[in-house]
């Protein structure tokens, strides 16, 4: 009975979180705001528990996860679990960490169940060590000010255009070519800190 | 910065709505890879000067047909290799059918000949030649392919980058078939496979650095 019921609820996480992923994708930002709160905690747990030698690191990895997410969505197959997707974007996140640091020992921890991600959630939400306004100013300016503007201060895509001096088709290039270098940054940064 | 600061950020502004990129961004480098490749094999090398002889030869489709097989199967592995999470255990077995087919016809050829011509069978007359041009006419193709797959979200670089280069190889081989003078099943089974795979270990190498993320 009890396996029944976890694997029900394994199911109607995948679901809800299915429903929530694909309306963000079609532009609703509250589903996707609500896909990306439901998401965390399942990321830090999983996180949490492989890095428990280095609990400094899981907010870093949980936010850098968060931003492949969100960067990669595109590569999305809807022909397949969500879940499964997810999972394999955090394992690769995880075992590309204990690489970079020469913690070979470590990665026999990543082990491949891709229900380890959603079996269990963890709100308690650390601090990571990145600063967003420090990582936003090694952007050149346009993007900079593009995603300050749009994603920061709330601006619209009209206003935002105006206020840069930019078409809106441009404003979103920039927007875009901006999140990938940050998601970019966000893999170095953690890399350099000791 | 806390959790949440990043989740209000990725959940507002003009790139919550995933806009597909335009169909050129795939287009223009696979195009131009094909094209540099072809513009190489016809300057470099030349067609073949008997080829529509060649054509009525059941041989050269053989040679084409496991080139042409190979660098489906070897494409179809890269492009799964690209999303995170895609079942990938069909590649092995798609890959595999079209060597083992292509080495049983070697192997018949081999037991039916003569025991004093079955070397040239094997060496033909362009062995020194062949694996390094099919490795040089794939290049353009394996940048091509590297290129589209670095947008992509690759969870085994080594490996994405290994399928890009075999199918670079393979597509490559194709092109090759159109020039190369060699008919036996023998040759193919070892230097065009040769050929295929230095582009794959270079791959390999490559996508360890230019594909991860």
């Amino acid at each position: 009975m009890q396996r029944i019921s976890k694997v029900t609820a394994l199911n109607t996480t995948e679901l809800r979180l299915h429903a929530l992923f694909l309306q963000g994708i079609d532009g609703d930002a509250q589903a996707y705001r609500l896909f990306l709160q439901a998401t965390a905690p399942h990321l830090r747990a999983f996180l949490r528990g492989r890095l428990r030698a280095w609990p400094d690191e899981v907010e870093d990895l949980v936010q850098e996860s968060l931003l492949a997410i969100h960067h990669q969505r595109l590569s999305y197959d809807s022909a397949m679990p969500l879940t499964a997707w997810m999972y394999a974007i955090a394992r690769y996140k995880l075992v590309d960490w204990l690489r970079r640091h020469g913690r070979r020992d470590s990665l026999h921890d990543a082990e491949s169940d891709e229900n380890a991600l959603f079996s269990s959630a963890d709100e308690e939400a650390g601090e990571a060590r990145r600063d967003l306004a420090k990582l936003l100013a090694t952007l050149p300016v346009k993007q900079r000010m593009a995603i300050r503007y749009t994603k920061l201060d709330g601006l619209s895509m009209r206003e935002a255009a105006s206020a840069l001096q930019m078409t809106e088709a441009a404003v979103k290039v920039a927007v875009h070519r901006g999140v990938k270098s940050l998601a970019a940054i966000f893999r170095e940064v953690v890399e350099d800190t000791p | 910065m806390k959790t949440e600061e990043l989740i209000d950020m990725l959940a507002r502004g003009p790139d919550v709505a995933v806009q597909r990129p335009p169909a050129r961004d795939t287009a223009v480098p696979l195009l131009a890879g094909v094209l540099a490749s072809m513009v190489l094999m016809l300057i470099l090398l030349g067609v073949r000067p008997d080829l529509p002889q060649a054509v009525r030869l059941p041989a050269f489709w053989l040679k084409l047909g496991f080139s042409v097989a190979l660098a489906g199967a070897a494409w179809w592995a890269a492009l799964r290799l690209s999303v995170p999470g895609a079942r990938t255990a069909a590649a092995p077995p798609m890959l595999a059918t079209p060597v083992i087919m292509l080495w049983c016809v070697a192997a018949v050829a081999l037991l039916q000949a003569a025991p004093e011509t079955r070397a040239a069978l094997f060496w033909g007359s362009t062995w020194r030649y062949c694996p390094p041009l099919i490795a040089l006419l794939a290049l353009p193709l394996l940048a091509a392919a590297l290129t589209l797959m670095r947008a992509r979200a690759a969870i085994r670089p080594a490996w994405a980058g290994a399928a890009a280069g075999l199918a670079a190889g393979a597509s490559a081989a194709a092109l090759y078939c159109l020039h190369c003078p060699e008919m036996s099943a023998v040759f193919v089974g070892f230097w065009y496979l040769l050929g295929m795979l230095a582009p794959a270990a270079l791959g390999a190498l490559l996508g360890r650095r230019v594909l991860a993320w």
